[in-house]
């Protein structure tokens, strides 16, 4: 079985994340950028087949500036066989779409028994890179999942819903992703390290894949700070303040 | 000097996020219930951590010394104790490689490299510390066997151990007379004593171990009769630099803690670390600290290369990190103040787990004694 993995390099959940003004832009410089830990949990998926049939291959798959090479060495540290970073300064401030649409043009033509992915990135959370890619794929989307199981050309597994869960399974190939739910990453072995640097990585640039020269669609145009925190209502206990508490939870649809 | 290859970097990133989820929230209890985690250790030789520069046929990781120095220090910014007991082993594991034939090798590394086979090693003895070519544990050779007969002291690892790396006396003739060998937890007439209560190190047991007409085949000796002082005395070399690496991790985490501290820590209408007296005391202590690892890299690029000023500057390394490390985490409790002595903040299990680095490996006063020594000889 031949697996993609959807990598993504964002800044560290535990620091400060904050845009360029300029650009509304992630600003990169400002905290350590790492492998998304959603997408680390995905790659965990792959590694899990891989570690149960070594014949699997995986291939990790990253656009993103230079240093996003970091973030696909660490992936191939872990395990993965191969991977391909997506490296063209025109492609910076990508929208969804147009992100979709190149990662979709990286996966065509590697033969790809199915594409995993996180959910959702720790950064953008927009959440919909990888069905955009399933629709210019042509492929199913098996997404949200909190356990996968793959083989035998199908892939099943568990999704939350708002009353209860859902089994699914398709067909492979499929585009899969999988929640914050799925096992925790492993950490990569010393050896891991040591081979990383020798497993091949293919840079490419737009040019190099079938994809539109179109620019992105969405431009940000201007964005805020988040307001600073406000105290919260507090509540003096006058023999009342079970009574108060519950009808704040309801009033803000809380319970 | 010293620039980390990205190799290293991405080394040091796995350490750092290894011990911030698998030692970090534990170490108060460790210390605290004297709990050993053979568990988390297992996990740590899974990554490589049991056979750091044991080499990669037997399932050693295969990297150098300077890599270890590395390693060890971040182990040792969030627990000395467990990075202090890994690199023993680690010690451990090298002699094994170094001295040991394919045969031995074969049959012992896999599961020492893995961390589900851990290893103590058995110089000290009651009566014998620092004049280590005066050892008394004697073995009698018996056909294909030896019969060991002593008792070992402040043992590491000792009861917990599959493996006992001891140095006996096989002839009546100083550090010429010592040999090393390797026993089997199970072998019968091995015991152990009490697990010592001690100021730190609390979350690795210290045991005695006693030989009672203990039989080994001849086939568990490493190199031959009479190498035992030589392996152990290069088995300490590297051990040294560990444990200098240790002492720096753990004094690192008290400066930063300090640092930290003298930042949010309100007195006389601002920030502590406004008085200069006190950045000054920050600023010797990072000193203190960059010095050790500089002296660290050079020793452990020199036990690499087998520079013939390795003992020597193993032992300055050693010397210079130990007490550093423990006066910078002294201060650190100082610059505290009351918080300091509360275990709660962490300090004051730093001061205990790394009073202790000045005293073994070979004692600081040995360390002066070696340097001293190699100094005037050289004239």
């Amino acid at each position: 079985m031949k697996i993609v993995v959807l990598i993504k390099q964002v800044p560290d959940t535990a620091e400060e994340r904050t845009l360029v003004p300029a650009t509304g832009w992630l600003d990169r410089d400002a905290a350590d950028n790492v492998v998304d830990e959603i997408n680390e949990r995905a790659l965990e998926v792959a590694l899990r087949v891989k570690d149960a049939d070594k014949s699997t291959e995986i291939v990790v798959l990253a656009m993103g500036p230079e240093e996003a090479a970091k973030a696909i060495r660490k992936a191939l540290s872990m395990g993965a066989d191969s991977g391909i970073h997506v490296l063209d300064g025109g492609l910076a401030g990508s929208d969804a779409a147009r992100t979709a649409a190149v990662l979709a043009a990286a996966i065509r033509g590697t033969g790809a028994d199915v594409i995993l992915a996180g959910n959702e990135s720790t950064d953008g959370r927009g959440g919909v890179v990888p069905a955009m890619v399933a629709e210019h794929l042509g492929l199913p989307l098996v997404g949200g999942l909190n356990a996968v199981v793959l083989g035998d050309g199908t892939v099943s597994g568990e999704r939350s819903a708002d009353s209860g869960s859902l089994d699914v399974t398709a067909a492979l190939p499929a585009v899969v992703t999988v929640t914050e739910r799925t096992a925790e990453a492993r950490f990569p072995n010393f050896k891991g390290i040591l081979t990383a640097k020798r497993k091949p990585v293919a840079t490419v640039a737009a040019a190099d894949l079938d994809v539109a020269a179109t620019p992105a669609r969405a431009v940000v145009l201007s964005h805020s700070e988040r307001p600073a925190r406000e105290a919260g209502r507090k509540i003096e206990d006058d023999g009342t303040a079970g009574t108060q508490l519950a009808g704040y939870l309801i009033e803000n649809r809380l319970v | 000097m010293y620039q980390p290859t990205p190799e290293q970097e991405a080394v040091v990133e796995m350490v750092r996020d290894f011990a911030a989820s698998a030692l970090a929230p534990h170490t108060a209890d460790w210390d605290e219930n004297k709990h050993f985690p053979v568990d988390v250790l297992a996990e740590a030789g899974a990554l490589g951590m049991g056979g750091i520069y044991v080499g990669e046929e037997h399932g050693g990781s295969g990297l150098s010394r300077a890599d270890a120095v590395l390693i060890f220090e971040e182990l040792a910014a969030v627990d000395p104790t467990i990075a202090a007991y890994i690199s023993i082993h680690n010690m451990v594991a090298w002699m094994i490689d170094a001295f040991g034939n394919d045969e031995q090798r074969a049959a012992w590394l896999p599961g020492i490299t893995a961390m589900t086979e851990l290893t103590s090693y058995c110089l000290s003895e009651p009566g014998v510390g620092s004049d280590a070519a005066a050892i008394t544990t004697r073995a009698v050779r018996d056909g294909d066997h030896y019969v060991i007969n002593g008792t070992k002291q402040f043992i590491s690892g000792a009861g917990s151990s599959a493996w006992y790396l001891v140095m006996v006396r096989t002839a009546d003739k100083g550090a010429r007379g010592i040999t090393a060998v390797v026993v089997p937890k199970d072998a019968e007439g091995l015991s152990f004593g009490a697990n010592e209560k001690k100021m730190g190190w609390r979350a690795q047991p210290t045991r005695q171990v006693v030989f009672d007409d203990v039989r080994i085949p001849v086939g568990n000796r490493l190199g031959e009769e009479g190498d035992g002082f030589g392996i152990a005395m290069k088995g300490l070399n590297g051990g040294r630099v560990n444990i200098g690496a240790c002492s720096l991790g753990g004094g690192r985490l008290a400066l930063e803690k300090s640092i930290a501290y003298l930042k949010e820590r309100q007195a006389f209408g601002g920030p502590l670390i406004d008085k200069q007296h006190l950045l000054f005391a920050i600023a010797e202590m990072d000193t203190d600290l960059e010095l050790s690892r500089t002296m660290l890299m050079r020793a452990a690029e020199a036990l690499d290369a087998g520079a013939p000023d390795t003992v020597k500057l193993c032992a300055m390394a050693k010397m210079v990190a130990t007490d550093a490390g423990f006066d910078v985490a002294n201060r650190a409790l100082q610059l505290h103040g009351g918080y300091g002595y509360l275990s709660e903040y962490g300090l004051e299990k730093l001061v205990r787990d790394l009073r202790v680095h000045q005293i073994l490996e070979g004692s600081n006063e040995i360390m002066r004694l070696i340097i001293g020594r190699l100094a005037v000889e050289r004239q």
